[in-house]
């Protein structure tokens, strides 16, 4: 959008809709929205709190264990269900029935089988991140032009070296790509863990907030909680964008 | 030999299924029935209705607040693809949604508005809406130039060009949103039958546990992912078939 | 105004030159497209704009269509100045946009829907025109359901039947294959001698454009401007078949690539 000549920078309106929150809280329009500069004076009080860093360690390490399980297992079976058509063939139905299946539905079973941890918190973030993570590893491998493979055997390349100089780098947008959604949904995951199985990290924050009726604290957590599920987001994007200028020439 | 796709995946079905049956008999857990045992179970309730009558409950929210989310996200989405100054202003507002696990705002929709069927709704709505409204706009905007620009030599107005022009040719995306925001809306009504008040399916799946009857709370979540599966694959075949030729098709996430 | 002189206004013979253009600018920020250009595309005949990639022949035909206002300067179409598109003026597309969605009749009669013809004299009347351009049997395909050369003829049939009196053509055989092309070329000429329109024919390759032009206006870039203007007038007559080998043919041909080779990039 252009305004006097000057072209807006892209999510600048979120400062027009937190002028908006700030008068809206200011009228006292409902008790639930309290004033904008309420919530960050809040937030900075807060950020310090032993209770806050508690649940920040707690929701942290279930995602990044989660995240961690997901790339280490998803990326390596994606490549190889993109380089076997045998295993391809028996696993991808699978993999697709989890990618459009409500994942929620799964943690009962999760949490009757492995109790209501830490753990549980944990499988419930992989199994949300990782069949993204699969489908799009998968088809990184897939869309290898045939003649960089042919390249790398007339020049006889070994098969690790084909793997790490050439294979990895033209499947990497997608792989990084697929992480980027995968990570998204390791968020949802991980809150969705923390407000079905055991209440601790940011879910308990949350419970506890709200059984008070702290609006100030309440929106604080929510709101660093967003800020930094679209950090990594955008981090995320930054690599890829630092691999784009290839993408689109494989 | 042609069969081989459906072949092997029967047999990896077979393979799933048998490994199922396999854990429940070692036993696993104490809590891990047999294959054989949930699908008994969910005989059971075929036969006597209950998981109909639990679907019911169950899918109240979801087609409530689907069908909210669509006729709402699909007009955003509309305005916002056309307008400039609407993109500027609602656009950041659901990339942030679509990256958030709004999930988290459960316990607050629960403080403002209870515990029953408007809260669910809500809960739907907002895990629906902004995958619909992102798709159409993208859609909207990214109509290919020349069609536009060949309608407007051929003398059609503004009004011609979007509903014969855009519309049209954004259809593919915005049903490929629907379909998105169908799946998100799942979660979001499972989700709330299992953290607000248990009804239908959620209920079903509550309860059992409490009463250690696992082989009718794994056959209820079974139900829950078969339908689910099915019914979206069903609309990806629709959309397919529907938007044959169309070669506008990507979808986003 | 006298009745008089109303009366001798409107009983005047057409003016000799369909379309004029005079002195168009066009700028996009600091990048100059068009440089005070000025061209007359005389009536019922066929002008090519001919020239480099960046010479801004397609930027002057859409300007002259109406899709694109200049910065400065104007056309005018039968004496009248323009101001968009307007229905004396038809459009052929390089990449045929069309209506994936829609079949060939519906495409066909397009420019007639959004005139606000009614269904069943549209249809007929793109009837007719699919059948001019040789693709009866055809009205209840899908535009993935035809070749690149068939989609075309489509996009053809589409300006004809708008019965506009000037019919502007964007590189219209670029997007097929050189077969193809060869026989669309042939088939334009024989369009040019029984359609009673004017044509305006954007193209880079020179052989097209000896080929199938009245006049051929060549444009060179930066600055984008015409740099001649020529006739060919022998070889017209001798028949389609026979023009690739006239001996002015080829030179005009070898004339134009002698200019222009050191516009390539």
């Amino acid at each position: 959008m252009i305004v006097f000549g000057y072209r807006l920078p892209g999510m600048s309106s979120l400062l027009v809709w937190g002028l908006l929150w700030e008068i809206v809280g200011r009228m006292g329009v409902t008790f639930f929205i309290p004033p904008l500069s309420d919530v960050l004076k809040t937030l900075f009080e807060i950020l310090g709190t032993p209770a806050f860093q508690k649940a920040l360690g707690e929701t942290a390490y279930a995602f990044a264990a989660g995240v961690t399980a997901a790339i280490t297992i998803g990326i390596p079976v994606g490549i190889l269900m993109g380089k076997s058509r045998l295993l391809d063939e028996l696993l991808l139905p699978w993999v697709n029935v989890f990618l459009s299946a409500p994942l929620t539905a799964l943690v009962p079973v999760l949490m009757v089988l492995f109790g209501f941890g830490m753990k549980s918190i944990i499988i419930t973030t992989t199994l949300f991140a990782i069949w993204i993570i699969i489908l799009n590893s998968r088809a990184g491998v897939r869309q290898i032009n045939r003649s960089l493979v042919e390249m790398a055997r007339s020049f006889g390349a070994s098969p690790l070296d084909a793997f790490f100089k050439i294979y990895f780098w033209a499947a990497l947008p997608e792989i990084l790509g697929g992480v980027r959604i995968g990570i998204i949904r390791a968020v949802k995951g991980v809150i969705i863990g923390q407000l079905l199985i055991s209440i601790v990290g940011f879910g308990a924050l949350f419970e506890l907030y709200s059984a008070n009726f702290l609006m100030s604290h309440f929106w604080a957590v929510l709101i660093v909680l967003f800020a930094l599920a679209f950090s990594i987001s955008e981090f995320l994007a930054y690599l890829e964008r630092r691999v784009a200028y290839y993408a689109a020439k494989r | 030999m042609q069969n081989r796709p459906l072949f092997l995946k029967l047999l990896s079905a077979v393979i799933i299924f048998g490994a199922w049956e396999i854990a429940g008999r070692v036993p696993v857990s104490y809590a891990f029935p047999t294959f054989l045992e949930s699908m008994s179970a969910l005989l059971r309730m075929t036969l006597d209705g209950s998981i109909f009558v639990a679907y019911v409950e169950t899918l109240k929210p979801l087609i409530v607040g689907v069908s909210i989310s669509a006729v709402f996200g699909i007009t955003i989405g509309l305005w916002v693809g056309l307008s400039a100054r609407f993109d500027w202003l609602f656009s950041p507002i659901f990339i942030v949604m679509q990256a958030a696990p709004l999930a988290a705002l459960i316990p607050l929709l629960v403080m403002a508005y209870g515990i029953g069927l408007t809260s669910k709704v809500f809960v739907v709505g907002i895990m629906a809406m902004p995958v619909i409204v992102l798709n159409t706009s993208t859609a909207v905007r990214n109509t290919p130039a020349s069609m536009k620009e060949m309608a407007r030599s051929f003398l059609g107005s503004d009004m011609d060009v979007i509903l014969k022009i855009i519309i049209p040719a954004a259809s593919p995306v915005i049903f490929a949103g629907l379909r998105l925001g169908i799946s998100a809306g799942f979660i979001g009504a499972i989700l709330s039958e299992l953290k607000i008040t248990p009804t239908g399916v959620g209920d079903i799946i509550t309860y059992s546990r409490s009463i250690a009857d696992y082989p009718s709370m794994y056959a209820a979540i079974f139900s829950i992912i078969l339908l689910a599966v099915l019914f979206l694959n069903l609309l990806e075949k629709l959309e397919n078939f529907l938007f044959k030729g169309n070669d506008l098709g990507y979808v986003s996430d | 105004m006298s009745q008089t002189k109303e009366a001798f206004e409107q009983s005047e013979p057409a003016a000799e030159n369909a379309v004029v253009a005079h002195g168009i600018s066009k700028n996009y920020g600091d990048v100059q497209a068009l440089q005070n250009l000025s061209l007359e595309f005389p009536r019922g005949q066929l002008t090519s704009l001919l020239g480099p990639s960046g010479c801004g022949k397609t930027t002057l035909l859409k300007i002259i269509a109406g899709l694109l206002e200049p910065t400065s300067g104007e056309v005018e179409v039968n004496g009248h100045a323009i101001t968009g598109p307007g229905p004396d003026r038809a459009f052929v597309f390089q990449d045929f946009a069309l209506l994936p969605w829609a079949n060939v009749l519906r495409n066909v009669s397009f420019g007639l829907e959004l005139r606000g013809v009614a269904k069943s004299e549209r249809e007929s009347i793109a009837e007719k025109y699919i059948h001019d351009v040789g693709l009866t049997g055809f009205e209840h395909s899908y535009p993935h359901e035809l070749s690149g050369g068939m989609r075309q003829r489509v996009g053809l049939a589409r300006a004809l039947s708008v019965d506009a009196q000037v019919l502007l053509m964007d590189e219209p055989f670029s997007a097929v294959d050189e077969q193809t092309r060869r026989k669309f070329q042939e088939d334009l000429l024989s369009l040019v001698q029984h359609e009673n329109k004017t044509f305006i024919f954007v193209t880079h390759s020179i052989e097209e454009a000896v080929y199938v032009s009245d006049q051929i206006a060549i444009l060179l870039p930066r600055p984008s401007r015409v740099s001649e203007i020529i006739r060919p007038t022998n070889f017209r007559a001798k028949g389609a078949e026979n023009i690739r080998r006239d001996s002015e043919y080829l030179d005009i041909v070898d004339e134009i690539w002698a200019s222009l080779r050191t516009y390539v990039e």
